[in-house]
């Protein structure tokens, strides 16, 4: 998967959770938690998502990795093979 | 012969607008099945019915607006014979706010078209904007073909359904006893599936205002070291999946009910000039909505369930909380509210009572901060301010300081609770 799909499928995930969330819109070193105002729940729900979604595990360990957009981007770039 | 009534959910409640019925006469209903969607100040709640037998007649029309306690259908319980058709003409039994129902040649304007499948759970996996446009558009959830993940329906699938509706069928069935086309007026005739943000400011007003006006309030707070507890959940959480994976709202949550099975004092109503004990522990969970407001549904039997089932419980109850489809148990039922504010919310909270509860735990965001250990050090460590606001006609603070202690404990010992 490239970047932009990546961040497609990212942005449909959070469709789900905060369907106002506007993920263009977010800088790419924001804290996408700040951001967005996404709970620990709706960061869970990310998880889940990006976890049934792309077939891929996130170990918990790693969720600071995913805070910021191109941190999550990266990230699921690294695990995906892309 | 029973009544099913305009259900009361929560002390600020006083009229729902029925927007849907989910049986029809002739169905067998059972204890606990939703049998209508309600419209109230908190967004359209399913209703559960508390009769046992067969639905007789229907008493409301979608789009009426009654008050709390008016009865909505009759139910004939089980081995009761049908009423006569002539005798089925009882004295009015309650003069509804808005039209009466008998007379189907009257327009209504303000009745909705039959909504989409309302049912959660029932259906197909809709997202919370794909169901949102769906209602504007009128098109029924269960004629459209998902192409999401596990078959899910997503906006797309809803636009192209109802392209294709409106180049398909000339005249569309458009659902039974559907006066208006729901082409026709989408915007006006869709009903609020979700909330009104004004209409729950008010509710939220009345019930503070009550509560501030008639409960004499005391307040506790102490300090929970949270470093045993959150190492117990990175263990948990290292050998799961992320569906299993637990928060620490649910260690939260767990250690709150059992600590009121200790202090069942604080567990239950003030009314009528006394305490009345919850039939059970039964935990209101503050959940604050997109775009403003707040619910507290309640979670069931919280001191009886494993960690596991009340952190689905939970995850469930804020999805439902904020797309629609809360029931009214889950509204009618706390007999404890919690407040947790979560990572990045304030250190403390002094919470306000929802009446005719007589006390609110509050868990302020869990925090790194100097912490005094056993052998005297100082050290950093990760701690959450717990607050209790109670009721002083119910109980004194000396009870209140040992609910404290005991959710401390509780929290301690997280593996064995």
């Amino acid at each position: 998967m490239n970047h932009a799909e990546l961040e497609r499928a990212v942005a449909e995930v959070l469709g789900g959770i905060a369907p106002e969330a506007d993920l263009a819109g977010v800088k790419p070193g924001e804290d996408l938690r700040e951001a967005l105002d996404l709970d620990s729940m709706d960061f869970l729900n990310l998880v889940i998502g990006l976890h049934e979604r792309l077939g891929i595990d996130i170990p918990e360990a790693d969720y600071p990795k995913l805070f910021s957009k191109d941190g999550l981007l990266a990230y699921l770039a690294a695990r995906t093979g892309g | 012969m029973g009544l099913f009534r305009m259900p009361s959910l929560g002390a600020d409640m006083e009229a729902g607008t029925l927007v849907e019925w989910l049986v029809k006469p002739g169905d067998t209903v059972r204890r606990g099945q939703v049998v209508a969607v309600v419209e109230t100040q908190k967004g359209a709640i399913e209703v559960e019915c508390f009769e046992e037998g067969a639905v007789e007649e229907l008493l409301l029309a979608p789009g009426q607006k009654v008050p709390v306690e008016t009865p909505m259908a009759r139910i004939r319980a089980p081995g009761e014979a049908p009423t006569p058709a002539a005798a089925a003409a009882p004295p009015p039994l309650a003069e509804p706010v808005a039209a009466p129902t008998e007379a189907p040649t009257v327009p209504k304007p303000t009745a909705p078209p039959p909504p989409p499948s309302l049912a959660a759970g029932a259906g197909p996996k809709v997202s919370p904007a794909a169901r949102r446009r769906a209602l504007e558009l009128g098109v029924p959830l269960d004629r459209i073909h998902g192409t999401g993940p596990d078959g899910a329906i997503t906006v797309a699938d809803v636009e192209a359904a109802a392209r294709g509706a409106a180049a398909e069928a000339p005249t569309p069935a458009p659902a039974p006893a559907g006066p208006a086309s729901p082409t026709a007026e989408p915007a006006r005739a869709a009903p609020r599936r979700g909330f009104d943000p004004a209409e729950m400011r008010k509710a939220i007003a009345a019930a503070m205002s009550r509560s501030k006006r008639e409960i004499p309030h005391y307040y506790l707070a102490s300090t929970v070291e949270m470093a045993r507890p959150l190492a117990y959940l990175e263990t948990v959480n290292r050998d799961r999946p992320p569906p299993e994976r637990l928060l620490p709202a649910v260690l939260l949550l767990k250690a709150t009910a059992l600590a009121l099975r200790e202090v069942p004092e604080l567990n239950g109503f003030w009314v009528e000039g006394g305490f009345r004990p919850g039939p059970g522990i039964h935990l209101g969970w503050a959940i604050s909505l997109r775009g403003g407001g707040l619910v507290a549904p309640a979670i069931h039997d919280v001191d009886k369930r494993p960690l596991s089932e009340l952190m689905a419980a939970l995850r469930d109850l804020v999805q439902r909380a904020r797309t629609g489809g809360l029931r009214s148990s889950e509204l009618a039922d706390a007999t404890l509210t919690i407040t947790s504010l979560g990572e990045r919310g304030a250190e403390a909270v002094l919470p306000v009572i929802y009446p005719p509860q007589v006390a609110m735990v509050g868990f302020g965001a869990i925090v790194t901060r100097p912490w005094v250990d056993d052998e005297g050090g100082l050290v950093a460590r990760p701690v959450v301010q717990v607050s209790l606001a109670a009721d002083h006609r119910a109980s004194d603070g000396h009870l209140g300081s040992r609910l404290l202690a005991a959710i401390d404990d509780h929290l301690q010992r997280p593996e064995s609770p």
